[in-house]
C-alpha cells in the first residue's frame, strides 16, 4: 500500500473516464510521434541519397521531377537528353565527376539503371558477392533487390519497359546477374545497375513494335544516342552560381539543384505537416481539459476520501501530490501508449508502402520522442494542479461530520 | 491523557460555546452526552486535532495539541488518535485490508500485516479482508471503521455517534466492541452520543 496503489486503484475504479483520458493523450502523442518520425526519416533519406550530388542535368521540364526521378528514383524522368551534349558537359572544367544515367526499364518494380563506374564511385559502392557489371547485359543488383526477388549470381531475368509494372517485357535479351551489392542503407539497395550499352541494346530491336510509351522516345534514342540525366559533382563550390546558369542558358537542357528542390519539396509538404502538428496539439489540449474536468468533478466525491486520509494522519502536501500524481499517471500511460501506437502505425504504413525507395519504419527512436513524454507529464501536472489545490480548501471536520 | 481547560469555541455565525473543564485519565471510558447541536461533534473535532478552538488549552499526552505545526499535528493524530465516525467513511476503491493498511501508511507507520489480521479477527470480520466496501452491510462497515481506528494502537479512541445508523443488535455489538477493544488495546475511549441505548454501558459521563 502506497501512494501509487491508491492512485492506481482510484483510476481503476473510474475506468471509463480514465480510458477516455488515456486515449485522448495517446492519440495526440501518436500523431506527433508519427510526424516526428516520418519527417525525420524522409529528410534523412533525402539528404543521404543526395549527399554528394551538386547538380542534375536533364531534359527540360519540372526541376523537382528531374530530381525525384534521377536521384530518388521515384517519379518519371522528364525526358531524354542527347548523349553528345551531356558528355560535353561532363568534361567541363568545373565538373569533378559526372555520372550518366539511362533509365526506362524495371524488373518487378526495381529500376534498371544504365550508368558507368562513376556511379559506383559516387555512392561508394562495393560488392558483397560476385563482381561489378562489365559487358552489355550484365548487371549488379542492390541488396534489397536480391533479397526480395531471390535473384542469385548467375541468374537471368527479363527487364520490363517502363518504370513500374511488368506490362511490356523485353524478351529479346535477358540480363545476367554478376554481382550483389553490399547493403548501403540508401536507394542503391533498390536498384539494378548495368551499363548504358545494355539499355540501348534493349531498345534497339523494338523496331516495328508499337511504342506504348510516347513519354520515352526510344526510337530517337537509338538513332542518335540519348541518356536520361547526368549527375554532377563540382570541383569547387564556386560553380554553384555559374554552372547551372550556363547549362540553362546555353544548352537545350535544364540543371536542377537537389538541395534547392528538396527544400522546395519540404516547404510544400511542410504546410500539411504543420496542420497535422497543430491538430495533434489541439488534441493534447483537449486531453488536458478532459483530465482537468474529470479530476475536478471527482473532487466532489473524493473530498470524503481525502478528508479521511487527512484524519488518518496524511498531510495536505502528501494529498496534494496524490491528486497531482493521478493526473501525471494518466498522461504518462497515455504518452507511452501513444508512442507505441505511433511506431506501430508507421511500421504498418511502411509495409503497405509501394515505393521501396522511401520506405518508412517504426523501429527507430528519435530524441524528440523523449520530449513527448516530458510534455505528457507536464500536461498531466498542469491539468491536475487546480483540482489538487482543492485539498487545501477541504474542511475535514465539516466534511466528515456531515452526511454524505 | 486528555486535559481540557477553559475551552471556548465561536462558530462562524457567531454562536459561542463554553466547554466545561475535563480531565480523562489513561484507559478511562467516557460518554459525551448532549442534545444535537450542543457541540458534541465540535468538541470531538477539537480533541481530534481537526478544529482549532477559539480559546483555551487542550493537552493530549501532555502535548499542547494546537501548538503543533499543521504537518506534525496530522502525524500526531494518525499515531495517537483513532477516530470512528457516524458514517464508516471507507475508501471505496480499496478493499478492507487495504483500508486498514492505508491508516498505517497515512500516519507514516510501517504496515503490520499480522496486526491488521488480528484486529479483523478480534472484530469477527477476518473473512471480509478482501471485500470492497460496496459489498458490505452497514454493521460490517462500522466494524471495519472501528478496526481502522485501532490498527495503529492509538492512545485514544474517539467515536462520534457510532450507533445512530445501526439497529439495536448492531448498536449493542458496536458498543461492546468499542469498549472491549479500547480496553484490550490500552486506549482511552470517548463516545459522543445522544443514543439512550448506549448510556447504560458507561459510568463516567461528560454532559454538554
Amino acid at each position: 500500500m502506497n501512494i501509487f496503489k491508491i492512485s492506481y486503484k482510484n483510476l481503476a475504479r473510474n475506468k471509463l473516464t480514465t480510458i477516455l483520458n488515456i486515449v485522448l493523450v495517446a492519440f495526440g502523442v501518436a500523431i506527433l510521434s508519427i510526424l516526428f518520425l516520418a519527417s525525420d526519416q524522409i529528410s534523412n533519406k533525402l539528404e543521404k541519397n543526395a549527399k554528394d550530388i551538386d547538380l542534375v542535368v536533364g531534359a527540360k521540364g519540372s526541376p523537382l521531377q528531374l530530381i525525384l526521378s534521377s536521384i530518388y528514383h521515384i517519379d518519371y524522368p522528364t525526358g531524354n537528353i542527347p548523349a553528345k551534349d551531356a558528355y560535353r558537359l561532363a568534361h567541363h572544367p568545373m565538373v569533378k565527376r559526372a555520372v550518366p544515367l539511362a533509365l526506362g526499364d524495371n524488373f518487378n518494380g526495381f529500376r534498371i539503371v544504365g550508368t558507368d563506374s562513376a556511379f559506383v564511385n559516387l555512392y561508394g559502392l562495393s560488392v558483397q558477392k560476385g563482381v561489378f557489371w562489365q559487358k552489355d547485359l550484365e548487371v549488379t543488383i542492390g541488396s534489397t533487390v536480391a533479397s526480395t526477388s531471390n535473384l542469385k549470381i548467375g541468374d537471368t531475368f527479363f527487364g520490363a519497359h517502363g518504370l513500374t509494372g511488368n506490362g511490356d517485357i523485353h524478351k529479346q535479351h535477358a540480363y545476367l546477374v554478376k554481382g550483389i551489392l553490399k547493403p548501403q542503407g540508401n536507394l542503391t539497395d533498390n536498384l539494378i545497375l548495368t551499363n548504358i550499352g545494355s539499355v540501348y541494346k534493349m531498345h534497339e530491336e523494338k523496331h516495328g513494335e508499337i511504342d506504348l510509351h510516347p513519354n520515352l522516345p526510344d526510337k530517337k534514342e537509338i538513332n542518335d544516342k540519348q541518356i536520361t540525366a547526368l549527375l554532377i559533382q563540382y570541383k569547387s563550390p564556386m560553380s554553384v552560381v555559374l554552372f547551372p546558369r550556363m547549362v540553362n542558358q546555353s544548352t537545350n537542357m535544364q540543371a536542377a539543384s537537389p538541395a534547392m528542390e528538396s527544400a522546395r519539396l519540404f516547404s510544400l509538404i511542410g504546410v500539411g505537416i504543420d496542420t497535422l502538428k497543430w491538430f495533434a496539439i489541439l488534441i493534447m489540449g483537449i486531453a488536458a481539459l478532459s483530465i482537468f474536468i474529470s479530476l475536478y468533478n471527482a473532487m466532489k466525491e473524493r473530498k470524503y476520501d481525502l478528508a479521511i486520509m487527512r484524519c488518518l494522519g496524511a498531510s495536505k502536501v502528501k494529498l496534494f501530490f496524490l491528486v497531482l500524481f493521478e493526473g501525471i499517471l494518466i498522461t504518462f500511460i497515455g504518452a507511452c501508449f501513444g508512442l507505441l501506437a505511433g511506431h506501430l502505425a508507421l511500421e504498418v504504413i511502411g509495409t503497405f508502402q509501394e515505393s521501396s525507395q522511401a520506405k518508412l519504419t517504426g523501429l527507430t527512436i528519435i530524441r524528440q520522442e523523449g520530449y513527448l513524454i516530458w510534455i505528457g507529464l507536464l500536461i498531466g501536472a498542469v491539468a491536475s494542479l487546480i483540482p489538487a489545490m482543492q485539498i487545501y480548501k477541504v474542511d475535514i471536520a465539516e466534511t466528515l461530520t456531515k452526511d454524505r | 491523557m486528555i486535559n481540557i481547560q477553559s475551552l471556548t469555541h465561536v462558530y462562524e455565525k457567531g454562536r459561542k460555546i463554553n466547554f466545561p473543564d475535563w480531565e480523562v485519565a489513561d484507559m478511562e471510558q467516557w460518554l459525551l452526552l448532549g442534545a444535537s447541536g450542543s457541540g458534541k461533534s465540535t468538541l470531538l473535532n477539537i480533541i481530534s486535532g481537526l478544529l482549532k478552538p477559539t480559546e483555551g488549552q487542550i493537552l493530549i499526552n501532555n502535548t499542547e495539541l494546537y501548538e503543533l505545526s499543521a504537518k506534525r499535528m496530522d502525524r500526531f493524530r494518525g499515531k495517537h488518535i483513532g477516530i470512528v465516525f457516524q458514517r464508516p467513511h471507507l475508501i471505496r476503491s480499496l478493499d478492507v485490508l487495504d483500508n486498514l493498511e492505508l491508516a498505517a501508511v497515512m500516519a507514516g507507520l510501517k504496515i503490520d500485516h499480522e496486526r491488521n489480521l488480528a484486529v479483523l479477527n478480534d472484530l469477527g470480520i477476518a473473512d471480509l479482508a478482501r471485500k470492497y466496501p460496496d459489498q458490505l452491510s452497514q454493521g460490517q462497515l462500522q466494524r471495519v471503521s472501528v478496526a481502522r481506528a485501532l490498527v495503529n494502537r492509538p492512545d485514544l479512541l474517539v467515536a462520534d455517534e457510532p450507533t445512530s445508523s445501526l439497529d439495536d443488535e448492531n448498536a449493542a455489538q458496536v458498543i461492546q466492541m468499542l469498549t472491549s477493544q479500547a480496553k484490550e488495546n490500552g486506549a482511552a475511549l470517548i463516545i459522543a452520543t445522544h443514543d439512550q441505548r448506549v448510556s447504560e454501558h458507561f459510568t463516567k459521563t461528560y454532559l454538554l
